[in-house]
């Protein structure tokens, strides 16, 4: 069903090589879904009036992982998603989504995935995204993802985004709402090289009493590319908020860090931190004390920051 | 066996400042060579150029009979120079199992990781996966650093202040860790201290002083001598 590209792409951002034996999924290839799977307590639908799935999982249920991979292997194609995934009260579940693009063409090749997510109460989520981009043409990768988290109380989100190699050009776009005792973490990670764009923006507005989020952004950028992060946590209730982004630059690049902080209420307790900076060379010299040469110790270096 | 040939280092050209000035002295295999000396005498100097870290402004350095003067610090490495920093440098995301597997070379049975941390103090089954980041405190780095020497097979080691920061109940294990298994892991070591006990674990001590060898020899004879020699060079004292 995959030809050799294609399972390299799937086994790039979602570990897998062909269809899941088990668990809900939904494999979306060049803009159509070409396999999809419905388990007892995950269904995902077509939607009728738009290109997109709605993923619904069932309240106080333990669902397997949920597959929703894309991958672009045709020159061109310009895609755009909307999926939006309703978890019910007090389920679990872990969703492995991610796109991977191959383009050996000269025209660009762009997905949009739109995503809403509606977390029940006390519902617990792990979201998993993973971008990469490969192929010989020269013809631009280009990603630029939408998300939207709206929490109820007591509900749990853990989203994890990596981008490491191959995208062109990204601009990721979240927003999220936290209801009463709500908790969101978001792990951010990005390497950019080349001459490639990346810009974050994030809007998580923090709503209801005892709502907590911590921002993790952690990137490196190489060679001329430049990367943008402009994470905003704002406090509307007793709540607190940690926003951190980290960035490693390296020969021409450019980053811009600008963490923002907004309390609208006295007990809004929210902290910022950023920082850019070159590789340290005392820690390069000391991988080197280890018979490393100074190329492997750059890699061990970034490979650890960015893990 | 390790030996400097008039080594010389010095900073700001011509008319600068001589940091390391003709050192000569060698460390047959098997030796245990403290080096003490005043702060800023030099110690920590002549150890970065040893392992390459820094380039002597004049001078030789040989290992084994192999002139290595002009060696990298990666190619001292791999011909088997260790040197674990007075202040090792943290980071983000590396964990001290991965450092120890560098060290070492090769991916390492946990066990062994974990005899290596309890050799210094350390409980390792809660070290093992920690990263070592600001979240470890500067003893707690500083003993990981020492481990890391002693996961690896070397000619000579150098440890630059290794009792530095670390409290008084590790610090009795640590000399242990010196006696035995780095004298069985190293041909020679070197250690750069100014602690009594790590002294009397020596064989020879050679004192620093201005960037000068001051002395050098067996330990009964030099140890004794020790503090007339360093206090001697302060007016201050006696009442001068």
């Amino acid at each position: 069903m995959f030809d050799y590209i294609e399972k390299n792409l799937l086994s790039a951002i979602a570990d897998m090589s062909g269809i899941p034996e088990t668990g809900a999924f939904n494999i979306r290839k060049n803009g159509g879904g070409v396999a999809r799977s419905s388990t007892e307590t995950v269904t995902i639908e077509p939607k009728t009036d738009k290109q997109g799935i709605d993923i619904k999982v069932k309240p106080f249920s333990k669902a397997d992982n949920v597959h929703i991979p894309v991958i672009v292997t045709e020159s061109g194609v310009s895609d755009r998603v909307y999926n939006d995934f309703y978890i019910g009260e007090g389920a679990e579940v872990r969703i492995v989504a991610g796109c991977g693009i191959h383009n050996d063409g000269n025209c660009d090749s762009r997905h949009e995935g739109i995503h809403r997510f509606f977390i029940g109460k006390n519902a617990k989520v792990t979201y998993v995204e993973k971008h990469y981009g490969d192929g010989e043409g020269t013809g631009a990768r280009v990603l630029n993802p939408v998300t939207e988290v709206y929490m109820e109380e007591g509900a749990e989100c853990e989203m994890e985004t990596v981008q490491i190699k191959g995208v062109d050009s990204t601009a990721r776009t979240s927003t999220a709402h936290l209801g009463k005792n709500a908790k969101l973490i978001i792990t951010e990670r990005l390497m950019t090289h080349g001459a490639q764009y990346a810009r974050s923006d994030m809007v998580i507005e923090l709503d209801g009493e005892d709502a907590s989020a911590q921002i993790i952004s952690r990137s490196v950028a190489k060679d001329t590319s430049e990367q943008i992060f402009y994470p905003r946590a704002v406090g509307n209730n007793r709540c607190r908020a940690h926003v951190q982004c980290d960035s490693i630059i390296m020969d021409s690049a450019k980053i811009r860090s600008i963490p923002e902080i907004a309390a609208n209420h006295p007990d809004a307790q929210i902290v910022h931190e950023a920082a850019i900076g070159k590789i340290n060379s005392d820690q390069l010299t000391k991988l080197c004390t280890l018979g490393l040469t100074p190329d492997e110790a750059e890699g061990v270096i970034i490979e650890g920051f960015l893990n | 066996m390790l030996e400097l040939r008039n080594v010389s280092f010095s900073v700001g050209g011509k008319d600068g400042l001589d940091i390391i000035d003709d050192v000569s002295l060698t460390i047959n295999d098997g030796e245990f060579l403290v080096v003490t000396g005043p702060n800023g005498g030099g110690k920590s100097t002549l150890a970065r150029l040893i392992m390459g870290i820094e380039q002597p402004t004049g001078g030789q350095i040989l290992l084994n009979g192999q002139d290595i003067t002009a060696l990298s610090v990666t190619e001292r490495a791999k011909i088997g120079v260790g040197y674990a920093f007075q202040q090792p440098p943290r980071f983000k995301g590396l964990t001290v199992r991965r450092l120890l597997e560098l060290a070492a070379g090769s991916t390492l049975p946990e066990d062994e990781c974990c005899s290596y941390l309890t050799n210094v103090g350390l409980c390792s089954k809660d070290y093992l996966n920690r990263e070592i980041d600001a979240s470890l405190s500067g003893g707690e780095v500083k003993r990981i650093e020492i481990a890391s020497l002693m996961a690896r097979e070397l000619k000579l080691a150098i440890f630059d202040e290794p009792e530095a920061g670390i409290d008084l109940w590790s610090f009795a294990m640590l000399v242990d860790t010196f006696k035995t298994l780095s004298r069985r892991r190293h041909d020679s070591v070197i250690i750069i201290s100014h602690q009594e006990r790590i002294m009397q674990l020596a064989d020879n001590i050679a004192v620093i002083a201005n960037g000068k060898l001051k002395s050098l020899g067996p330990k009964d004879e030099i140890f004794p001598n020790l503090m007339k020699e360093l206090s001697a060079d302060c007016g201050f004292r006696g009442g001068k």
